[in-house]
């Protein structure tokens, strides 16, 4: 199937995610998609596939434009999306799974299922899977599960199937097989729209790339006439000036040091050191495993060997409770999950972490959280009508800012930020980095996950990159670049 | 919709029980004395007391349904120590703190083992009503506030007009009050049902705080165990089957959510009443105990679709 997308534009709101986007995918090609984290990827396959619809812009499908408003329409065009977090329902069959909602009946109107069984197995034998299709999804891996969503889509005949990171939780004999299903496929005339965020995958498997950064087209290349650093330098391509505004200090005495830390299939022998007035990025792709290690730091969850040391002692972080008592603070990186108590108000959220201190004689002081509340409503230049009004209603960038104050009240010594601008606009982004920088003037000592390169560059001092669960590389950020951040994320570098 | 759901949420539960009122007083000015609403509280207490300690374990979004067994072990073992001879004041105090134990025993299977509230308060409901059996051999104890003064005072007691068991039900909801409102640990019981995750990555202790929801819980359902064993002189082995859901629904129509996190202790409070008021005032318009139970079930319903409609 030859597949072009022209001119396509969408807005939310006022936020303009996409803007005269394209891409050109031909017969017979494993086309990937490449950008940064809110590029506007996953808008773009959202609206090929009917999930969003368009402001302005053409698909135009074997030479013949289409208008594609449901998913039913995409499906009837022979489009497949087969998304990151795989739609599956573990606690049914393969067969079940392939046929949901598309069930074939008998002429009794009851199930068919030796028909579908048969079709299942011819489906899932052109992959090369021999596999009985009455097993229970839960009880295959996630490779083979990957394989079946595969198998589902050529049910229907797909022509065209978009695959979101096929590979982020596969172990590389999997991603062998799911490679060599997807070059099968090709050649006997399937297209792929391939999103990944590993370099190496791209040049062994696909055949054109075409680059999104900030909601734009940036261009499109032939792998073969391209290399990485061309990519790199397409993908993060930004002018640094005042976006990140960075003061120079010079840092204390070590206050953290982890030694060893491991966790079973999450990460494995992590060692670093933080100092008091420091910025410590983490940078690396999704699923590295850094989130997991702060996790482990906070006491949130428990890990297997290693051990941590605050101040020169050895410290024994059994869960966040003892973590806020030695003067950690955490901000989570899903806010709506982790981080806020959606249906609270402002100022219950702020009080929350630190409410025994606002306390006299067991009785919380109300009158006391509100005067904190609203010094830090103040301070972060949080925009809320009042502090009574339910976080709910509250912008991204604004919700953001409150589990940061709630974590500010607590005068932490150690602070992570996981992901602190995800979701966040460019306004209320330097307004944080100008949060991060004050911290840092008092002498907290800061780790800030970031998946965005320009952010991790502008603001930390140092940045550990990791890649598959392991701390690759530790630089200073002088002798940094993006071009070698990337380089280590995806396992590159020497 | 949407307005009268808002409004609803504020006002709702006052505005239903002063309707009701209204409507039993007009088919009936008898039940609108002073006697029959003393009346009307002291037969409330027992429903609403365990409705306070389901409070709390709702917030949390669990439940408790074994508050009716351990009222009924609770009664049991109170019957027994007084029957043996020990004096009442010991028994009653005695009995607390084996309510509390008891609901201690749930807190522990729901926040440590990590069971889910339904189920493991169903396996603790069948086993305390089978250890009241096995205590009691399935045989009231009888005659007991014959001379037991104190025990005798939880059903006949007055201080100044007011019935000893209203007295304390209006004493226990002001203390619940302040500790779910104004302590941290109440904080916590709000946070632990809004969003569970949240609250741990706050610091909030949830293993304790789910812990102590259902040792609360345990606690009521004996301190209303003590004042039925009071009422009937003595301690049935059946006592308080079904009472479980007499205080879900006290609970729900006060416009708790059941799915945790939103709700007030006094709004049960007010459920209570309401059903205390449904089952006071049918008897005296004079409508039959089948009739009784389906409009009952309808104002349950009522109250759940109008707590829908305003958090839609």
């Amino acid at each position: 199937m030859e597949l072009i997308m022209k001119d396509i534009s969408k807005s939310f709101g006022d936020v303009k995610v996409l803007e005269n986007v394209g891409v050109h995918v031909k017969d017979k090609q494993i086309h990937a998609l490449m950008g940064e984290n809110g590029a506007g990827k996953s808008t773009m396959m959202k609206i090929l596939t009917g999930v969003y619809k368009k402001d302005a812009g053409k698909v135009i499908i074997n030479g013949k434009e289409q208008e594609i408003n449901t998913i039913r329409d995409s499906e009837n065009l022979k489009l497949a999306f087969i998304h990151q977090e795989l739609n599956v329902l573990r606690e049914m069959s393969i067969v079940d799974n392939m046929f949901l909602g598309k069930e074939l009946k008998n002429k009794f109107g009851l199930l068919d299922k030796s028909t579908m069984i048969k079709r299942a197995k011819e489906k899932l034998q052109l992959l090369g899977l021999d596999i009985n299709p009455n097993v229970f999804m839960k009880d295959i891996s996630l490779g083979y599960r990957q394989l079946v969503e595969i198998a589902k889509a050529l049910l229907l005949e797909a022509e065209l199937i978009i695959m979101d990171e096929p590979t982020a939780a596969l172990t590389d004999k999997e991603i062998e097989l799911l490679f060599k299903v997807i070059r099968n496929l090709r050649d006997q005339g399937v297209s792929f729209i391939y999103i990944s965020h590993k370099m190496e995958e791209i040049f062994e498997l696909c055949d054109e790339i075409t680059i999104l950064r900030d909601g734009k087209y940036i261009g499109s290349k032939k792998i073969k006439e391209t290399n990485f650093d061309e990519i790199v330098s397409m993908m993060v391509g930004y002018d640094m000036d005042e976006r990140f505004p960075k003061i120079e200090i010079t840092p204390g005495e070590v206050v953290l040091s982890v030694k060893g830390l491991t966790k079973k299939r999450k990460f494995e022998d992590i060692n670093f050191d933080l100092r008091s007035g420091e910025v410590l990025g983490f940078s690396g792709l999704m699923g590295a495993g850094r989130t997991d290690v702060m996790h482990a730091i906070f006491g949130s969850v428990k890990y297997d060997t290693g051990s941590i040391y605050l101040n020169g002692k050895k410290v024994n972080i059994s869960s966040p409770i003892v973590a806020k008592k030695l003067g950690f603070g955490f901000i989570t990186e899903d806010r709506k999950n982790e981080g806020l108590i959606l249906d609270f108000a402002v100022n219950s959220n702020v009080a929350l972490p630190d409410l025994p201190n606002f306390t006299d004689k067991g009785i919380v002081n109300d009158s006391k959280i509100s005067k904190t509340v609203d010094e830090f409503i103040k301070k972060l230049n949080i925009r809320t009508p009042n502090q009574h009004i339910e976080i709910k209603n509250l912008s991204g960038g604004n919700q953001q800012k409150v589990v940061i104050a709630k974590w500010l009240v607590t005068k932490p010594k150690i602070l992570i930020l996981d992901e602190p601008t995800r979701g966040v606009d460019v306004g209320a982004k330097k307004e944080i980095y100008e949060i991060i920088n004050e911290l840092k003037k008092q002498g907290v000592a800061i780790i800030v996950v970031s998946s965005e390169l320009p952010e991790v560059l502008g603001i930390c001092d140092r940045v550990a990159v990791m890649h598959m669960k392991k701390i690759k590389k530790i630089f200073d950020i002088k002798d940094a670049t993006q071009e070698k951040i990337m380089e280590y994320a995806t396992g590159g570098g020497k | 919709m949407r307005k009268i759901g808002d409004l609803y949420k504020k006002y709702g539960t006052v505005v239903s029980l002063m309707i009701l009122v209204a409507i039993v007083t007009i088919l009936n000015p008898r039940f609108f004395t002073m006697y029959n609403i003393l009346n009307i509280f002291k037969q409330v207490s027992i429903n609403g007391l365990i409705a306070f300690g389901m409070t709390f374990v709702i917030l949390t979004g669990g439940i408790d349904l074994s508050v009716g067994a351990t009222l009924g072990l609770s009664g049991v073992i109170l019957g027994w120590m007084i029957s043996t001879g020990t004096p009442d004041y010991i028994a009653i105090g005695v009995t607390l703190v084996f309510g509390a134990v008891l609901g201690g025993m749930n807190g522990v299977l729901v926040s440590k083992v990590k069971l889910q509230p339904f189920i493991a308060t169903l396996a603790t409901m069948t086993m305390f009503r089978g250890i009241t059996m096995i205590v009691s051999d399935g045989i009231p104890f009888m005659g007991l506030t014959k001379n037991a003064p104190m025990l005798d005072y939880f059903s006949q007691g007055k201080f100044l007009t007011v019935p000893f068991p209203m007295l304390v039900f209006i004493i226990v909801l002001a203390i619940l009050f302040v500790i779910l409102h104004n302590t941290v640990f109440g904080r916590g019981v709000y946070a632990v049902g809004g969003n569970e995750e949240a609250a741990r990555l706050s610091s909030i202790p949830i293993t304790k705080i789910k812990t102590l929801v259902y040792t609360i819980s345990g606690l009521m359902s004996a301190l209303a165990g003590i004042i039925l064993t009071s009422r009937l002189s003595s301690s049935q082995p059946t006592a308080g089957m079904g009472f479980e859901l007499d205080a879900i629904a006290a609970v729900v129509i006060g416009g708790t959510s059941l799915s945790g996190g939103k709700g007030r202790i006094f709004g049960t409070f007010l459920g209570a009443l309401i059903i205390g008021v449904l089952n006071n005032g049918l008897n005296i318009i004079g409508i039959s105990a089948f009739y009784q139970q389906f409009i009952k079930g309808l104002v349950i319903l009522f109250a759940v679709i109008l707590d829908r409609k305003s958090n839609a």
